[in-house]
């Protein structure tokens, strides 16, 4: 049986079975192709995969409660909240205390700002009790905080310190979507209306997207059709028109739609020469969506035009002559047999652009205002001004949660391997 | 398309022009916002518009003293200077490192490739403010914040995806055959890359290398996070100098950049009819 075998099996010229040796070449071949790979995804996970997911963790973190109050977190897991009656004397005992060495550390405003977030008014109560405490020397230590400020009496603000005393929160997320837990029920409610803004937001952000990519498809589709259809000779010429713009800085492109829209701008003032508006008649075209929209509609056109240039240069012009000679109205023959070919360049630009658009920045910072701002402004301002980076950062998750999902469709349509630049 | 076919009707004809038009405005539109910079930059008085005196063309509404600004001010002078030295190096570490990879990730037999090329590939992917966030947090945790090799490395992150990509694609339907080729002929394996491998894939690399620098080069939300002002570049000046105080400065300096962008692309166009020609491809 054995001796069967071996004659059936092919030997490399010394000896080893030929599957044996394939093996090994192969696998030989895959440790070097990963070893090339290995230093670039070394550098990309330190520099910036590992970046992003501690950022990913900041935003369900909430050790700071347990870190800056150790002992009353501890103690607070006996009393019962639903009861109706304040906690026992050791619980503020050990708040005194906990209060003491935040306070010590300078650390007691940390936890009032953490707090505050899930209930206004922590802030100024942590400060003022890390003001007091250092009075507060011997028991009943019940009393003496109440009597430092009567909030301490309240049920509800141990309610919230106990309810926001785990490792992990969800609060950063809820509030990202307009939502609050209800520390007392524990129960989730969304926002009244006046105060939820996020959502808004990430509605108009998506939705002034659409606008801008529905509006660089309007306005790309004739410039590659003409691109696609023209003598090479003449549109390799008339494509700088497209490449010029971008590969310009887009701080430059920004700074020329300002000069060109604002109140004493240069279309202003046209208009005033031409005399369609008057002298106090000037448009407020910028510091407001219509700029945000004017000006990335412009700055991401090139993104729409080349993957649709790319995709109708392949078309071949015979086919809408075929459609004509056999009758079809030359509009018929447009829709019927050249649009659909094109349906692959609308996708991959459409998406393109939308993936771009919604974490768009600088552009919204500059001519945005207020009314067109996008979320990404919102993060910006969470972790550069407010210094709530909790926010800031269950914001940043959901944007590029949104952003990957439609990248994946990106992936579906065109294929990661055939991105094409420039 | 200059002289239309005899056989089409009136309204064909009169829908050819119409389509011209369109075009014609469309491409004014794509064009006009950087040609109007360059006027601008010439006004003599702190305006972001044409002065009458300009429309008159009287000399008395020019001037070049926002281009002396430029030159002379410390703050531009030390962005000029920071921009160059945080594109040479983010370029340097990107090309090298992503050219290494996209040739590990065009060999056969290479393993988790979509993964791998997905992860290479996601800084491009995830938004700007969510990495300059990340990178914010962790940089200044480890003490590379407000440092210039913060900002280079970040850079370099960015920069990377588009190296990876660029030589990816011209190693698309690489004959490998030309390395066994190659080996079969005596050559040994350094030969062979320097001399087999290195001149196929050069275009890629350089066009990589150029969009990586560019990257850099125009990149302003990771600066204005993982940077500050001693790291300031042209984008961050501008950027800061739009928000605080006006002044057309900036459009002098936009103009610059635009003339170093239509530098740019004519020597990339050159570049790219000298390959033509040289491969024989004349443009039809």
């Amino acid at each position: 049986m054995n001796t069967a075998q071996a004659n059936t099996v092919l030997l490399t010229a010394d000896g080893t079975p030929l599957k044996v040796s394939l093996a090994r070449a192969q696998r030989r071949s895959k440790i070097i192709a990963f070893s090339m790979v290995a230093p670039l995804l070394i550098f990309i996970t330190i520099a910036f995969l590992v970046p992003i997911t501690d950022m990913l963790l900041l935003s369900g973190n909430n050790e700071i409660v347990q870190r800056i109050l150790p002992k009353t977190v501890e103690v607070l897991q006996s009393w019962d909240e639903t009861s109706g009656e304040l906690p026992d004397e050791i619980v503020f005992a050990a708040m005194v205390d906990d209060i003491k060495k935040a306070k010590a550390a300078r650390e007691h405003t940390k936890i009032g700002q953490r707090l505050n977030y899930e209930s206004s008014g922590f802030s100024s109560l942590f400060r003022k009790a890390g003001r007091k405490v250092k009075k507060i020397k011997k028991p009943p230590y019940k009393e003496a905080l109440i009597k430092s400020d009567k909030r301490w009496g309240k049920i509800e603000t141990w309610q919230v310190v106990k309810q926001f005393s785990g490792q992990f929160t969800d609060g950063y997320y809820l509030a990202a979507i307009d939502f609050k837990r209800n520390p007392s029920t524990g129960n989730i409610d969304s926002l009244p209306s006046k105060d939820s803004i996020y959502l808004k937001l990430f509605l108009r952000t998506m939705l002034l997207s659409t606008l801008i990519t529905f509006l660089t498809f309007i306005i790309g589709f004739p410039i590659s059709y003409l691109l696609a259809t023209i003598p090479t000779r003449i549109s390799n010429t008339l494509i700088i028109f497209v490449l010029l713009p971008f590969w310009t800085s887009l701080l430059v492109r920004t700074t020329s739609w300002i000069a060109l829209l604002q109140q004493e701008g240069v279309i202003n003032d046209f208009l005033i020469l031409v005399g369609l508006i008057g002298e106090d008649g000037r448009l407020a075209m910028i510091h407001n969506a219509t700029g945000t929209v004017v000006a990335m509609t412009h700055i991401l056109l090139p993104f729409m035009i080349l993957p649709m240039f790319s995709v109708m240069k392949t078309i071949p012009p015979s086919f809408m002559r075929a459609a004509i000679s056999l009758g079809a109205h030359p509009w018929r023959a447009f829709w019927r047999i050249y649009f659909p070919n094109t349906v692959a360049g609308i996708g991959a630009g459409s998406i393109l652009v939308f993936i771009i658009a919604i974490g768009y920045y600088i552009t919204p910072a500059l001519v945005g205002g207020s009314s067109g701002t996008f979320i990404s402004n919102r993060i910006a301002y969470h972790i550069s001004q407010s210094l709530n980076w909790g926010l800031g950062s269950a914001l940043g998750v959901i944007l590029l949660g949104i952003v990957l999902a439609f990248f994946v469709l990106y992936d579906r349509i065109v294929g990661i391997d055939n991105m094409k630049l420039g | 398309m200059s002289s239309l076919p005899s056989y089409l009707s009136l309204p064909e004809r009169i829908w050819h022009y119409v389509f011209l038009g369109i075009c014609a405005a469309i491409l004014f539109f794509l064009i006009f916002p950087l040609l109007v910079i360059a006027p601008l930059s010439f006004n003599a008085v702190p305006f972001f518009t044409f002065t009458k005196e300009m429309l008159a063309f009287d000399p008395a509404g020019f001037s070049l003293k926002w281009y002396e600004e430029f030159f002379t001010s410390l703050n531009w002078q030390g962005a000029v200077r920071n921009s160059i030295i945080i594109a040479f190096f983010a370029t340097i570490i990107s090309t090298s490192l992503g050219t290494l990879a996209a040739l590990g990730l065009s060999r056969p037999h290479m393993p988790y490739r979509t993964l791998l090329m997905s992860l290479l590939i996601s800084p491009m992917i995830v938004p700007l403010i969510i990495s300059a966030a990340g990178m914010f947090f962790f940089y200044s945790r480890i003490g590379l914040q407000g440092t210039h090799l913060g900002v280079i490395l970040a850079h370099a992150v960015l920069g990377t995806p588009f190296v990876v990509i660029t030589v990816t694609a011209t190693l698309t339907g690489f004959d490998n055959n030309l390395i066994r080729a190659s080996q079969s002929l005596g050559a040994t394996p350094t030969t062979t890359f320097f001399k087999v491998i290195v001149p196929l894939i050069t275009p890629g690399v350089i066009s990589g290398a150029l969009f990586a620098f560019v990257t850099s080069f125009d990149e302003v939300v990771v600066v204005l996070f993982v940077g500050s002002y001693k790291q300031r570049t042209i984008p961050w000046q501008m950027f800061s100098g739009i928000r605080e105080q006006i002044s057309p400065t900036i459009l002098s300096a936009a103009t610059l950049l635009i003339l170093i962008t239509i530098a740019l692309l004519t020597t990339l166009e050159l570049l790219r009819r000298r390959t033509e020609r040289i491969r024989g491809v004349t443009p039809s």
